[in-house]
Parts: structure tokens; C-alpha cells; sequence
């Protein structure tokens, strides 16, 4: 292989623009700048040095920064495009995509639901991208880390002249004595420079680690990533809606039949002018009502033994609880959330047999609207019967009564009155506001009297195993973004040569605060602190 | 209290204002000595920025006593934090590269920021129960301050391109400087109106029928250029609208974005027919002492530090409080939608000066670009893509 | 020295691949993600009918058993039931059992529903829902067939011909 020999005999990998060792510039092209380009050390990329096999090509593809910042780009575009109009998570229900879109924003939803975007974040070219960008995220990491630390560890204290130059940081001292230099040393080490001498040449250098910072970030990310991937492993993730009415108890879906939940009262409660802080009347004045809590008072339970689906139950009670907005229930890896409520959904209709012409009230039943009797039998040798119940009535299309879900929006009966004086009965049937009879000349009828409501609560069960490997990707992030951002690499070399000092600075970035602490650290020393070359270029 | 607290604010806005002057002094005053010159008029600037903040400190204070929970909660209350934010931001960098020139264009971008938020509902609300969490107020201020420090880094590229952009010829550049000036005093503008017809009592109600084909009514603060769909003008003698539009326009919002827009091109026009030539020409001798590599440095500097704040504060946090609130730490809701936008932004902004060398004046240009982000999803986020974020408006 | 990078490089390349690839499938494919799977052991349950007798499915091994949600709301499920009890009266002596259940709504209105259509086979009443858990129902109606093993062999979402119907109790014919 084409490895590069120094003067100095370090051996370099091929692609090294400047000598790990001595930081000879190896590369003709650099020798002619003024100042040296100090990305990575001049370090060989690997990536740009083969580029044979297609694999080689797929991963120089991805080594290139150019291409992960393409990669950012274009997401970041695409991104944008998708909060143009609701994505289909957000809006109603009342009909299909297709036509709301439509209907609600022309032409332009047309195409916008026809190309997709009504679904963007979850497409397969937007998973593609942010993929890409993991995949680059990996590949240029690899790439940059290996050389970046070979660099920084074969590095020398004296390093070559033609280095030491194009340092946008240089100064030339006559030879400075001995004092000097212990005085240079000692306020180096004071702020908290580690120190190498070679010949009685210094490289003194700080925060190397935070070079790392952006390896650490990027480690954080990929991990952050799996832990989006993982969410798709079955088992890891649960995302289930439970509606669940006063005094039921309901299975908790996705925990397999092993917990159960009573609702015992759902809460909802308003902000009031009267009795809540004053410094809010004029900001309630304006909303009208202000939502303070919606709260569900709940039973946990868990079921005994392996039982099978449908099987009485044999339940235990684990706790009460109090579930409310941004304070879910929490068992094992579950967590039950507040998200939506019904208030006051009919439970219980009261009905009375009435005498049509008297009005004289015969008996009065209770109507349990989720789960009606059949039978009501009153005094005196009157009874009611159900014949049909549509708890969501309406009229089909062939104007038969029929319902639309099992929920009581709008219950509707078939009642048949059994009475002394038509013990065949009479049949009416009856709906809120409305009764009809089949030739209209009934003695009876039943009468609306009262409802009972209950309220519903709508929970959210989640279990998400993922979080702590998200959560651990975005601390590792933050390590690495702080440690990249908030510290700075610096080096300050002096090599003596002819007499001469060659004095020599160098920073990731940041050079107005090293400019600063090496103003400081050469005050009373005598030597002239180097000078910031493309400041005096531009002078000159 | 909240008395108090909203005079604190005026006090700071005030003292904003004679702050900037003062440093506009400081720049004058200090033509011939370039560096390290620490004049009368930049220390006396400084101090009457940091009364300012101290009295917008107190404002925010006493407002989260008067309430009960950190005024963050709505649109006047983060904006009013997020210009606090940036003035915090100004006084740490002013101490640490002291540079006056930064707060001759910081202070004005503050006190504009602080007037927009003014132009909204100022009362003190009670938070609804999705709000009722700590990780809110961490998770808004924390955010607000990452993006101040952001914003710090446009002022500083402004003041680069007002400087590199050669202005004895037109180019695209001069252009769309022209362009960010018009922006800033588009925000002018909007409060001038706002006030004017607030001052003026003006108010025009609407009948009209909504996207889901309802009737409903609404009330114009500003004369109806745009009416809504099918409206009827139902307070008399006043202005009849232009043009109406469709059902699934927020025509009052348009209204008032037309207004802004309007009311800033008039201004503009103003400014430049009394100077004469380009806005950011007329600027232009304000910057011309300032050194280039150190403004380039400050406006990188403060998106190294910016970013990983906002990262926390936007990204991490907001993750955190949305497991809790809504269930799911993600849900693809325009304002997260455009917070990771903004943080895609600026990591690309860090990859191209690192790797592509983009210093200088595309840094400068970046930096520009990623504060219209920002604005982007302060304004036009919370008031025309509305989503869970849409706060009261 | 070459080599091995070219393996390194292209184990790396093949882990990201095969990872991206996972993610864009399981995404692909969530959308009809039950918690019943196919080939697998159906959920077991107990369901009594109307006449109070006690279906458990764990009975039936050694019998196909097609098995049906539905509700008296759905009109898919009104249409497709005479279809079902015709060839359930077709292949009750075939070892082909039918098990209907509807979601959980009032006794009264399920009593009608059978009474109107003359259904035969058993109707079962999954009141509180944990059947409908089990089997992760959303859509109705939805028909599982389970064979003589107890294994489900496929599940079916949407309304049934008469035809389906048939060729389906003849692939869970034991």
C-alpha cells in the first residue's frame, strides 16, 4: 500500500496531508497556502482514499459531508411541506381523507392527499431520509474518529517548521531565556495546560476531549435512532384507546387481559370567576369557559390466575387512583392517560304509562339503556314490554328503524302496553320527542319522563419500552453537543530553531478567547505572545 | 400585582429604548478609537440594559406571583420572555467581546419583539390542564433562551452583511437585505396599527359562514381589507371589505397580516425616500469600524452555545413534557415539526462551517436564514398552522 | 489490510441495511398488526349464549371453528349472517363449528337480532369486552378460522359471500 514516509521516518496513511508526527505538510497543493486547513488534522479520510468495489462506492457515497448535509436539507424541506395542511392524524372523522381533503381545500388537497402528504412523517421516502441520515451519521463518524485520534496521538512536540508557519496563530522570539520560559510554563499550567517538552521545545495543550464532542453527539443520535426503530419490534409498544363509562369495569386493552379498570366518577371541572383567583376574571371574561381539570377517579385491578377470556372474573384490587391530565396511572410498564371525555351520556330512561286521554299515570319503569329488560310488569295487572330498542336510533334507507352504534345517543323502543282493558296489548314505538303508532288510535302510551346520564371517560394505555433508549440516546447527545461546544481544543507549540523561538497557536474554534488566555499567559514573560496572521494579513 | 408588573414591563421597554440610543452614542463616539475603547456611552448603554432587565426580571416575577404559575403560558407572555431572553443573551456576550455595535442591533430587535408581544391579549389566564406542568415552564423558557442566544447570531451576521454587502451597485444581496430590513419593519408596522386603531376604539363586526358551513361572527380590530366568507358588515359606517375569501381562510388574520405589510412597506418607503438610498446603505457607516473575523466569531459563537440549549430546551424537553401531557413524546405537530426544522437548520449550519468551511459571509447569510426560522415558527406557526400549540390568539 | 476493511466496511453496510429495511417493512405493514396471529394458537375464551350454555373454545379442538364478531349495527354483519347459519346447517355434521359474537351491546337488541334473522347456530354476548381484547377486534365484522389444532388459519375483515363463506368452512374442515 501507498503509505507515506516523513522525513521525521513517522509513517503515515495514505491521503495524509500533514504528517501525524511532526506535521510536515506532506500534500504539494498545501504547501502553497498561507495557512494550513486544520479540519481533522489533516488526517486521511479513508473514505477518499479507495474507491474500488461498489461497497467502497456506497460508503464514500455516505462518508461525504456534503451528502449528510444534502441529506439535512432535503428533510428538512420535506418536513415543512408536511405542516402545510393537518396531516391525516388531525383531522375529523366525519369523512374519508379523500374528500376532506377535497372539500375542505380544493384542488390543492386533491394533490396534496394524491402525493401522499396527508400521511408524510410515516411514508417510506421520509423514513428513507431520516434513515440516510443515521446511515451518513454512522459511516462519516467512522470515518473521521479513527484518523482524527491517530493523528492527535502520534503527534510530537516539535513539530516542522512549514507546520509551526501556516498556524493562523505564529510568532518569531529571539531566543528567550530560561526564566522566561519557567514563567511561560508555570502560566500555562495555571490554566490548566498539560505540558510536553522535547529538546527544550513545548507543546502545551488543553481539552483535547471536546475534539470527541461531535463523535460523542453523533453516538447519541444513532442510539436515539435505534430506539425509534425499536418501536416496531411487536411487544415494545402498546397505543390503545379505552372509553369507559362511569361504574364500569372494562378490560385494559393491550395489557392481555391482566388488568381491569373501574371507572367509579369522571370529573370535569371549569375555571369560575367567583371562586378562583380574581387576577384571571378579565382573561375569563374573554374565553368564556376555561377548562381546570379533567379527571378520572379509577379502580385498578388485576385478574387472578391464567383465567380465559369471558370467564367470570376473579379480580384483586390494586389501587385507587386519580388519573388527570399530565398525571397518568402508572403500573409496570403501562401508563394510563387522560385524553377525552363524554359528559352526561344517557344510562337510564324513565318512562310512564300514561292514559292518553285522562293523563292518569298507571306505573312508571326505568329503562337501564345499555342493557335493557324485556319485562316491566306494573300495578294492577298493567305491564310493559320491550319489543325492539335502538340505543343510536335513525331510519335506514328503506325507513326502517335501525342504530347506528351500541352507544344510547338516541335511544329508541318498540314498546308493547299490556293493560286490563286491551290485554292483547297495544305496540307504539317511541324515540326521544317522538311516538308513533301503527294506526294511531292507541288508549295509552308511554310517556317521557326523566333520563340518567352518566359521564365517559376516554383513557389512553401506553406501554412504551423504548423510552429509556431514547432517553439515554438524548443525554448521550447532549454530552457530546455540550462537550463539543462548550470547550475548545487548544495547543500553543515553541520549537527552537537557529536561535530562533518558532511559537505557534492553534484552536478548534473560538480563537478570541485563546488570542485572550495567551495574551495572558505571555504577559511578564518577556516573549511576544503570537500574532493572529489573518488579522495582520488583512493590514498589510 | 399585576399592576405592578405590567408598569415593570413599560419601565423596561423604555429603558430599552434609551439604551439603544446610548449605544448608537457609543458607536459614534467612538469613530477614530477602534478596540477594547470602553467608552462613556457603552458602559452608560450597558447599565441602563441591565436596569432594563433587571425590570423586565421583576415584571416576569411578580406576574408569576400574581398568577400562580411562570408566565409563559401564552403567545404575549412567551414572546415578552423570548425578548427577555435575548437582552439576557446581549449583557453575557456584551461582557464577554464588548462589543456596543451588537446592541445597537440587538436592542432594537428586542424592544420589536416586546412591541409585537404587547399587540396581544395581555391578561393573565389560568392555565388549561394540559398546561398544568412544571416541565412546561422548564421546557418554554429553556427553549425561549435557546433561541434568543440563537438570534444573537443573527444580529451579529447582520451586522457582517451590512458591512461585506457592497452597496455602490445592486445585486442580490443588496436585495435581500433590503428584504430583512422590510421584514423587521413589517413588525413596525403591525404595532403601529394595532395601537393606532386600538387607541382609535375601532371595532367591525361580521357575519359570516364558517368552513363547516355554520354562521358565526367576528370581530375586526383593524378595517376589513379581506372579509370573510360571505360576510355582512354588521356595525355601521364602517369600512366595507375589498375582497372576501374563502371559507377555510382565517380572513382576520390576513387582514391583519395585510395590514402589517402595508403599513411596513409605507414606512420603508418613508425611510428611504428621507435617506434617499438603500436602508442598509444608510446603515452601513455604523459598521464600517467593525472587524470582520470578530463579528463572524461572535454570530458562530453564539450558535455553539445556542444550540445545544435549544436542543434541550425545544427538543429534549418538550419530548419529556409530551409523554407526559399528550401521551407521546412526538406527534408530528407543526410547532414540533418546525422546531425540528429549526434544529435541522442549524446543525447543517455547523456542518457546513466545520466541514465546508462555510465561513464569513454564507455563515453570515445562515445565520439570517435560521432567525427567519425561528420568527417563522414564533408567528406564523402559532397563528396560521394551528395545532396544539395554537395558543389563545 | 484491503480485505479486511472491504469485510468491515461491508458487514457495517449489510447491519444498516438489514436494520433500514426492518424499520420500512414493519412500518409498511403496522397498519393490520391484531393481536391474533396467523399460525398461531387462537386466544381461548368462554362465552355462554342465549340459552346459557358455555362455549369455551379450548372445547372444540379437533373441529374447524368459524369463528365471527359482529354487531346488530353493522349492516356488512346483518347481510353476511343468513349466509353463515345456511352452510353452518351445511357442515354441523362436518365438524365445522360456528361461534358468533357480537360486541358487547344490550341482550334485548342481540335477542331481536337472532329472533328476526331465525339464526341457529350460537350467538354469545362478549358484554365487557375481553374477548374482543383478546382477539384485538376493530373493524366489523371480522371472521377468524381456526382448524382442528386450535390454530388460526386465517382471519377475514369485511362482509362474506355465501360462496366465501363455504370455501372458508371447507379449508377448517377437519
Amino acid at each position: 500500500m501507498n503509505e507515506v514516509k516523513c522525513e521525521c521516518g513517522h509513517v503515515n496513511p495514505h491521503g495524509t496531508v500533514i504528517c501525524e508526527s511532526c506535521g510536515k505538510v506532506l500534500e504539494d497543493s498545501a504547501t502553497k497556502r498561507k495557512l494550513l486547513d486544520m479540519r481533522y488534522e489533516g488526517s486521511a479520510r479513508r473514505s477518499q482514499t479507495y474507491n474500488k468495489t461498489l461497497v467502497d462506492k456506497i460508503w464514500n457515497f455516505f462518508s461525504s459531508v456534503k451528502v449528510g448535509v444534502t441529506l439535512i436539507v432535503v428533510t428538512l424541506i420535506a418536513s415543512s411541506v408536511g405542516t402545510i395542511l393537518p396531516q391525516e392524524m388531525y383531522i375529523p372523522q366525519t369523512m374519508t381523507p379523500a374528500e376532506y381533503y377535497e372539500d375542505q381545500y380544493g384542488w390543492f388537497g386533491k394533490l396534496y392527499y394524491d402525493l401522499g402528504f396527508n400521511n408524510l412523517y410515516s411514508s417510506w421516502w421520509y423514513l428513507l431520509l431520516i434513515a440516510s441520515i443515521g446511515v451518513s451519521l454512522v459511516i462519516c463518524s467512522l470515518d473521521r474518529v479513527v484518523p482524527l485520534y491517530r493523528a492527535l496521538k502520534n503527534q510530537r512536540v516539535e513539530r516542522h517548521e512549514g507546520f509551526l508557519k501556516r498556524q493562523r496563530l505564529f510568532g518569531l522570539a529571539d531566543s528567550p531565556d530560561e526564566n522566561s520560559m519557567r514563567q511561560l510554563e508555570e502560566n500555562l499550567k495555571s490554566k490548566k495546560y498539560h505540558i510536553r517538552k522535547e529538546n527544550g521545545s513545548i507543546l502545551a495543550e488543553k481539552n483535547r476531549f471536546s475534539r470527541w464532542g461531535p463523535y460523542v453527539n453523533h453516538i447519541g443520535l444513532i442510539i436515539f435512532l435505534i430506539g425509534g426503530m425499536l418501536r416496531f419490534v411487536p411487544g415494545m409498544y402498546v397505543d390503545e384507546l379505552l372509553w369507559i363509562r362511569e361504574g364500569e369495569t372494562k378490560a385494559i386493552p393491550g395489557t392481555d387481559g391482566k388488568y381491569y379498570l373501574k371507572n367509579n366518577k369522571f370529573i370535569m371541572q371549569t375555571y369560575d370567576k367567583e371562586k378562583d383567583d380574581e387576577v384571571f376574571g378579565a382573561a375569563l371574561d374573554r374565553a368564556g369557559t376555561v377548562a381546570k381539570n379533567y379527571q378520572s377517579n379509577v379502580t385498578l385491578y388485576e385478574r387472578k390466575g391464567t383465567g380465559v377470556a369471558g370467564e367470570s372474573l376473579d379480580l384483586k384490587k390494586v389501587k385507587h387512583e386519580k388519573i388527570r391530565v399530565n398525571q397518568p396511572l402508572k403500573m409496570d410498564n403501562y401508563a394510563l392517560y387522560q385524553v377525552d371525555y363524554k359528559l352526561d351520556e344517557l344510562s337510564k330512561m324513565h318512562l310512564a304509562l300514561q292514559n292518553k286521554k285522562t293523563g292518569e299515570e298507571l306505573g312508571t319503569i326505568k329503562v337501564n339503556l345499555y342493557n335493557p329488560d324485556t319485562h316491566y310488569k306494573l300495578k294492577n295487572g298493567y305491564s310493559v314490554e320491550i319489543k325492539s330498542y335502538f340505543p343510536d336510533f335513525e331510519f335506514d334507507e328503506n325507513s326502517k328503524p335501525t342504530t347506528k352504534s351500541k352507544v344510547p345517543n338516541n335511544p329508541a323502543f318498540v314498546f308493547k302496553m299490556v293493560t286490563p282493558d286491551k290485554p292483547e296489548g297495544e305496540v307504539s314505538f317511541v324515540a326521544i320527542r317522538q311516538t308513533i303508532e301503527a294506526d294511531g288510535d292507541n288508549t295509552y302510551k308511554m310517556a317521557f319522563k326523566g333520563v340518567e346520564t352518566k359521564n365517559v371517560a376516554a383513557l389512553t394505555v401506553r406501554k412504551d419500552l423504548t423510552l429509556w433508549i431514547l432517553g439515554l440516546g438524548g443525554l448521550i447527545f447532549m454530552v457530546g453537543v455540550i462537550q463539543g461546544a462548550y470547550w475548545n481544543h487548544r495547543r500553543l507549540w515553541v520549537r527552537f530553531m537557529d536561535e530562533k523561538a518558532i511559537i505557534a497557536g492553534h484552536t478548534n474554534k473560538n480563537w478570541y478567547g485563546l488570542k485572550r488566555e495567551l495574551e495572558s499567559v505571555f504577559k511578564e514573560t518577556g516573549i511576544q505572545a503570537p500574532v493572529d496572521q489573518l488579522e495582520s494579513g488583512k493590514k498589510g | 400585582m399585576a399592576a405592578l408588573s405590567s408598569n415593570l414591563l413599560y419601565i423596561a421597554f423604555i429603558l430599552y429604548l434609551v439604551a439603544t440610543m446610548f449605544f448608537g452614542g457609543a458607536i459614534k463616539s467612538k469613530k477614530s478609537a477602534e478596540k477594547n475603547g470602553s467608552n462613556k456611552f457603552a458602559n452608560l448603554a450597558i447599565m441602563i440594559t441591565i436596569l432594563g432587565f433587571m425590570s423586565q426580571l421583576g415584571f416576569f416575577i411578580t406576574r408569576w406571583i400574581a398568577a400562580g404559575h411562570a408566565p409563559v403560558s401564552n403567545l404575549f407572555e412567551f414572546t415578552t420572555f423570548f425578548g427577555m431572553a435575548l437582552v439576557g443573551a446581549f449583557i453575557a456576550i456584551y461582557f464577554i467581546y464588548k462589543a456596543p455595535l451588537l446592541g445597537l442591533f440587538t436592542m432594537p430587535v428586542a424592544i420589536l419583539i416586546i412591541a409585537y408581544a404587547a399587540m396581544f391579549p395581555r391578561d393573565i389566564s389560568p392555565l388549561i390542564p394540559a398546561l398544568q406542568s412544571d416541565w412546561l415552564h422548564i421546557h418554554v423558557t429553556t427553549a425561549a433562551i435557546g433561541e434568543a442566544i440563537l438570534a444573537i447570531s443573527f444580529a451579529a451576521g447582520l451586522i457582517y452583511l451590512l458591512k461585506v454587502v457592497d452597496q455602490t451597485k445592486k445585486s442580490r444581496s443588496t436585495f435581500w437585505l433590503e428584504v430583512v430590513m422590510y421584514g423587521l419593519i413589517s413588525t413596525l408596522g403591525f404595532v403601529a396599527v394595532s395601537t393606532a386603531f386600538s387607541l382609535s376604539d375601532y371595532k367591525a363586526g361580521f357575519q359570516y359562514i364558517d368552513k363547516n358551513g355554520q354562521e358565526a361572527k367576528v370581530e375586526y380590530n383593524l378595517p376589513a381589507l379581506v372579509g370573510p366568507n360571505e360576510g355582512n358588515l354588521i356595525t355601521k359606517d364602517k369600512l366595507e371589505p375589498v375582497v372576501s375569501t374563502p371559507a377555510i381562510i382565517n380572513a382576520k388574520k390576513l387582514n391583519t397580516v395585510l395590514w402589517s405589510l402595508g403599513a411596513g412597506l409605507a414606512l420603508y418607503w418613508l425611510i428611504r425616500l428621507m435617506m434617499r438610498k438603500r436602508i442598509s446603505a444608510s446603515l452601513k457607516p455604523y459598521v464600517k469600524n467593525i472587524n470582520l473575523d470578530f463579528v463572524d466569531e461572535i454570530s458562530y459563537r453564539s450558535v455553539l452555545v445556542g444550540f445545544p440549549v435549544f436542543t434541550l430546551g425545544a427538543l429534549i424537553f418538550a419530548m419529556i413534557w409530551a409523554q407526559v401531557a399528550w401521551t407521546r413524546f412526538w406527534g408530528w405537530d407543526p410547532k414540533e415539526v418546525w422546531a425540528l426544522i429549526t434544529w435541522l437548520f442549524y446543525a447543517a449550519f455547523l456542518h457546513l462551517r466545520l466541514s465546508k468551511g462555510w465561513h464569513g459571509e454564507k455563515s453570515a447569510w445562515l445565520a439570517v436564514i435560521g432567525f427567519v426560522i425561528i420568527m417563522f415558527n414564533l408567528v406564523a406557526v402559532n397563528l396560521v398552522i394551528s395545532g396544539l400549540h395554537s395558543y389563545a390568539g | 489490510m484491503k480485505k479486511k476493511r472491504l469485510i468491515a466496511r461491508t458487514i457495517i453496510l449489510l447491519v444498516l441495511v438489514l436494520a433500514v429495511g426492518y424499520t420500512l417493512y414493519a412500518n409498511l405493514t403496522k397498519e393490520d398488526d391484531s393481536t391474533v396471529e396467523i399460525g398461531k394458537e387462537a386466544p381461548d375464551f368462554v362465552l355462554s349464549d342465549r340459552e346459557g350454555n358455555k362455549h369455551q373454545l379450548s372445547d372444540y379442538k379437533g373441529k374447524g371453528v368459524f369463528l365471527n364478531f359482529w354487531a346488530t349495527w353493522c349492516g356488512p354483519c346483518e347481510r353476511e349472517m343468513p349466509h353463515i347459519d345456511n352452510q353452518y346447517k351445511q357442515f354441523k355434521d362436518k365438524r365445522v363449528e360456528v361461534l358468533t359474537v357480537d360486541v358487547g351491546e344490550s341482550k334485548i337488541a342481540v335477542d331481536k337480532f337472532v329472533e328476526r334473522h331465525n339464526l341457529t347456530f350460537p350467538v354469545m354476548i362478549d358484554e365487557d369486552g375481553q374477548v374482543q381484547a383478546a382477539y384485538g377486534i376493530g373493524q366489523l365484522p371480522i371472521t377468524f378460522l381456526i382448524d382442528e389444532e386450535g390454530k388460526v388459519v386465517r382471519s377475514y375483515t369485511g362482509e362474506l359471500t355465501e360462496d366465501k363463506v363455504k370455501r372458508f368452512m371447507e379449508e377448517i374442515k377437519p
